[in-house]
């Protein structure tokens, strides 16, 4: 009888223990925002957060942006070729670049250089007393820590992925002018037909969200995070698991709501 | 076992603890505490490890909620109070943490800046701008003993005593008629431990302020207190003036503060 209910009852703990996390993040996510419309708002911290975030971020996502559109490039000659419909790749790398893969791999990068980045200070802070002499400093360590940072995220991952997008489609553009032997000229010619307001817009709203994610569950990991350099450590890895993991789930669920008609 | 309070004089304390509770789970750290501190006294809280010393300064300062109980500053009920008057009483208390807890992403002057800016904005004055903000550190810095142009260092660069006198400094800023100390000498030499506590009794003193420390080290709690209490399994089991601690007639401070391994304090298996 235990060897069936038991699975049953670790599945149930493990629903509520879940059910249990996302509504202390909501909780958290909710305080946090609350301080944006009750002064004082701190903007050197927003700023710092900001230049960390979108700056010093630029490199790596530029640098995976390129690749992939590349890549895309390459593999869709070898697949289409099969098809005749090589003229295609142009619209296939834009409409990839645009709608995921500038968002999605811009957010992953930023959710494993910023979002670690901000759990571990944090948490660092917190097992340090940091926090707590901020609350004897007369400030809240909501408004100064973590909001300005949610902020900083959910306006600085549109400005990369905007960044992303050019560079993924010049990638894309290089491999197949370069190497496959395209016309730049009839390359660029179907890359903007082929381009749509939509997809882009769709693209900066996704990487607003996915800002947003990495900046909230980053700040959540480091603000609760319990027991010296090991709970530093473990905070950040669920900082940026989780980041990772919901960055996905709301990229199914955001291209669903906006293209799945 | 546990000796009521005793007040001083007939007015109100500056802090009252009545019955103060706080469990983490099963584990009961205060077991109703009362305690009162005269204003202008300097009362050194010993007890320990895992007596419920840190626990007591945190639930005042509102970083723990306690359970149950009281804690009155001038009369008032901290636990009862809207929260914008907890936040007023509470702007009275400057805090100097066991590590200084210095914020490692600024400079020691930012540090003290930063105390200096955030008491002054609490109070309707004028902010002082960063600038003025980091004169002003660089004063407090002096008074702590410190050179003006240490101010431009990073806390990682101090060492454990002029951290804890950064830590000081930062926590006079705002002019506090409470303070609180965190075990301060705990980590460094006895030479710079006496050197911290003098300073200690002499920012007390300057500000007339009323200050409770906690800390195990019994030469620093004599130099600071002149009064003293004992905390036990969560209750106080002592209190009486801080030149009496040596000699209280009481078999577990004299325990305790000889360091004694025989007596009725016993070491408990964590569970």
């Amino acid at each position: 009888m235990n060897a069936v209910l038991d699975p049953i009852a670790a599945l149930g703990r493990a629903a509520l223990g879940l059910i249990k996390q996302a509504g202390a993040l909501a909780l958290f996510a909710m305080e946090a925002l609350s301080h944006l419309v009750r002064p004082p708002f701190y903007w050197r911290i927003f700023f710092s957060s900001l230049i960390e975030t979108g700056f010093f971020s630029l490199p790596v996502v530029a640098l995976t942006a390129l690749f992939s559109g590349a890549v895309i490039a390459l593999q869709s000659y070898v697949g289409f070729g099969q098809y005749h419909v090589q003229s295609a790749i142009a619209g296939i790398v834009v409409l990839a670049v645009t709608r995921e893969l500038g968002p999605v791999l811009a957010g992953l990068m930023v959710a494993g250089r910023v979002g670690a980045a901000m759990s571990a200070q944090i948490g660092t802070m917190r097992v340090t007393d940091q926090i707590d002499a901020l609350t004897t400093l007369s400030t809240d360590p909501m408004k100064y820590l973590v909001t300005p940072r949610l902020l900083a995220g959910t306006l600085a991952l549109p400005c990369l992925v905007v960044v992303a997008d050019i560079l993924g489609v010049m990638g894309g553009f290089t491999v197949s002018v370069a190497k496959l032997g395209f016309s730049p000229s009839t390359y660029i010619t179907a890359t903007l037909d082929s381009l749509k307001t939509m997809d882009v817009v769709v693209g900066l709203v996704k990487a607003a969200v996915f800002g947003f994610l990495i900046a909230l569950l980053g700040c959540y990991n480091g603000y609760n995070s319990r027991g010296g350099a090991e709970g530093v450590g473990s905070a950040t890895t669920a900082a940026v698991v989780g980041a990772s993991i919901l960055l996905l789930l709301f990229d199914y669920l955001l291209t669903d709501l906006f293209f799945s008609q | 076992m546990s000796t009521p309070p005793v007040s001083t004089s007939l007015g109100t304390p500056k802090i009252r603890i009545r019955g103060l509770h706080k469990a983490f789970g099963s584990k009961i750290v205060l077991d109703g505490v009362d305690l009162d501190v005269e204003a202008g006294t300097s009362m050194v809280v010993i007890g320990g490890s895992g007596s419920g010393k840190s626990v007591l300064l945190r639930c005042i300062l509102g970083l723990i909620e306690p359970d149950a109980g009281t804690i009155e500053i001038d009369g008032e009920n901290l636990l009862t109070a809207s929260r914008s008057r907890q936040d007023a009483l509470r702007r009275q208390i400057g805090m100097l943490f066991q590590n200084a807890a210095l914020f490692d992403s600024m400079s020691v002057g930012e540090n003290v800046a930063f105390g200096i800016r955030a008491k002054h904005s609490d109070r309707n004055g004028a902010t002082p701008s960063r600038a003025q903000a980091l004169q002003m550190a660089g004063d407090l810095l002096k008074q702590v003993g410190l050179d003006p142009s240490v101010g431009d260092l990073s806390p990682s660069e101090l060492s454990g005593g002029m951290q804890k006198r950064v830590g000081l400094a930062r926590a006079i800023a705002g002019n506090p008629n409470i303070m609180f100390f965190d075990e301060p000498t705990t980590g460094l030499d006895p030479i710079m431990g006496a050197v911290i506590d003098g300073l200690i009794v002499d920012c007390v003193q300057k500000l007339g302020s009323t200050a409770i420390a906690i800390t195990h080290d019994m030469a620093s709690a004599q130099r600071i207190g002149n009064r003293a209490a004992m905390l036990y399994r969560g209750r106080l089991i002592w209190q009486g003036d801080a030149s009496g601690l040596m000699n209280s007639g009481n078999a577990m401070v004299d325990q305790f503060t000889h360091g004694r391994r025989e007596g009725p304090i016993t070491m408990e298996l964590r569970k």
